[in-house]
């Protein structure tokens, strides 16, 4: 049970919505590791499917390329679609 | 009052809340987070579907009888649970082997209360089928992980195997209400179960690489009220806080 590998796990709440990472847990395998995920993490109703990932196969960003990765997002406020002015008529925007 | 729907909804019953017990014994104690939610998931889906058929059992009965006065003041030999519910839970292999010979009897008995010509027995199966067929799948693919696992899990397997096969027969020798309640379209199709249990372990077995039993002499009384001695000290812990103070409550 050790050895078990460490699965990653993802459920869509809703029709509509992606699914989001909602923590991880050890499994013999995916086939387990989606059983697992239904038990821990769908008992109360809030998935209405899974996603299972070995955590070996994701690829994390480094926390030292911060910096350098996300920073120079920082000053280019233009980037986001507030400097446009909507016809009123526009709804759902 | 109709005593063989009577009886037969209260075998139903009671093979769910025994089986269920039995495995909230050990809640807490699972071989890792994971197994210890899945089995008290398990527990929680038998007891749950024990409350309906005792609500059903207690307006058959009528008088004062509820699903508590049937779960708490019956002694064993008033309980109709098949003897395979009641053994103790002994290691990982033996709960999932008991798990398993149960959950793929249970499954083709529900696919036939599906189809009963009584419309509460019909609706309690509909909702319970959805949970017993997850049970299933739980099971099967844990006998297969430990058939096809290691040598140890291969040992054990089959050590619980041997324990438990010769209470698998009474799941087929059906009661006087079971026949009865078949005769009626209660319990519609009973003959064929026994085909597709079989079929059911031949198939994970196959896949697990483990070999079926051959014939054996196999263990009965449980359907009428004859338990093995395990029985008694379940129903004394499970029944202890009512019988110590009657009519106590939450």
């Amino acid at each position: 049970m050790k050895k078990w590998p460490l699965w990653e796990i993802f459920i869509r709440s809703k029709n509509g919505l992606s699914h989001k990472h909602v923590g991880s847990l050890h499994a013999s395998d995916e086939q387990m590791a989606m059983q697992n995920a239904r038990d821990v993490y769908t008992r109360r109703s809030e998935g209405i499917s899974i996603w299972v990932v070995e955590s070996k196969h994701i690829s994390a960003s480094d926390p030292d390329e911060g910096e350098s990765l996300f920073d120079p997002a920082n000053d280019k406020v233009y980037r986001h679609p507030t400097f446009y002015n909507l016809p009123d008529e526009l709804k759902h925007m | 009052m109709d005593k063989h729907l009577y009886n037969f909804v209260l075998h139903l019953g009671d093979n769910a809340l025994i089986l269920g017990h039995r495995l909230s014994e050990i809640c807490g104690h699972g071989p890792a987070l994971e197994q210890d939610m899945a089995v008290t998931n398990i527990a929680l889906d038998l007891v749950g579907q024990s409350r309906n058929l005792f609500q059903l059992a207690a307006q058959l009965k009528g008088g004062d009888a509820t699903e508590d006065s049937l779960a708490y003041l019956r002694d064993a030999t008033g309980y109709k649970n098949v003897l395979l519910a009641e053994q103790k839970n002994g290691d990982f292999a033996k709960t999932i082997v008991r798990q398993f010979f149960y959950d793929a009897f249970n499954y083709h008995c529900y696919q036939r209360l599906l189809q009963s010509k009584h419309k509460d027995i019909a609706a309690i199966a509909d909702k319970a089928i959805k949970e017993i067929t997850y049970h299933l799948k739980w099971s099967s693919e844990w006998v297969i992980r430990l058939g096809d696992g290691t040598e140890e899990s291969l040992r054990r397997i089959n050590d619980a195997i041997e324990d438990l096969w010769p209470y698998t027969g009474e799941m087929f020798k059906f009661a006087d209400y079971e026949v009865a309640c078949n005769e009626s379209g209660v319990f519609p199709n009973i003959q064929g179960i026994k085909a597709d249990w079989d079929e059911e372990v031949s198939s994970v077995f196959g896949l697990a690489g483990l070999e079926v039993p051959k014939d054996t002499w196999m263990h009965d009384g449980g359907k009428r009220g004859v338990h093995s001695e395990h029985l008694g000290f379940l129903l004394a812990e499970m029944q202890f806080l009512q019988r110590a103070y009657p009519g106590q409550e939450w």
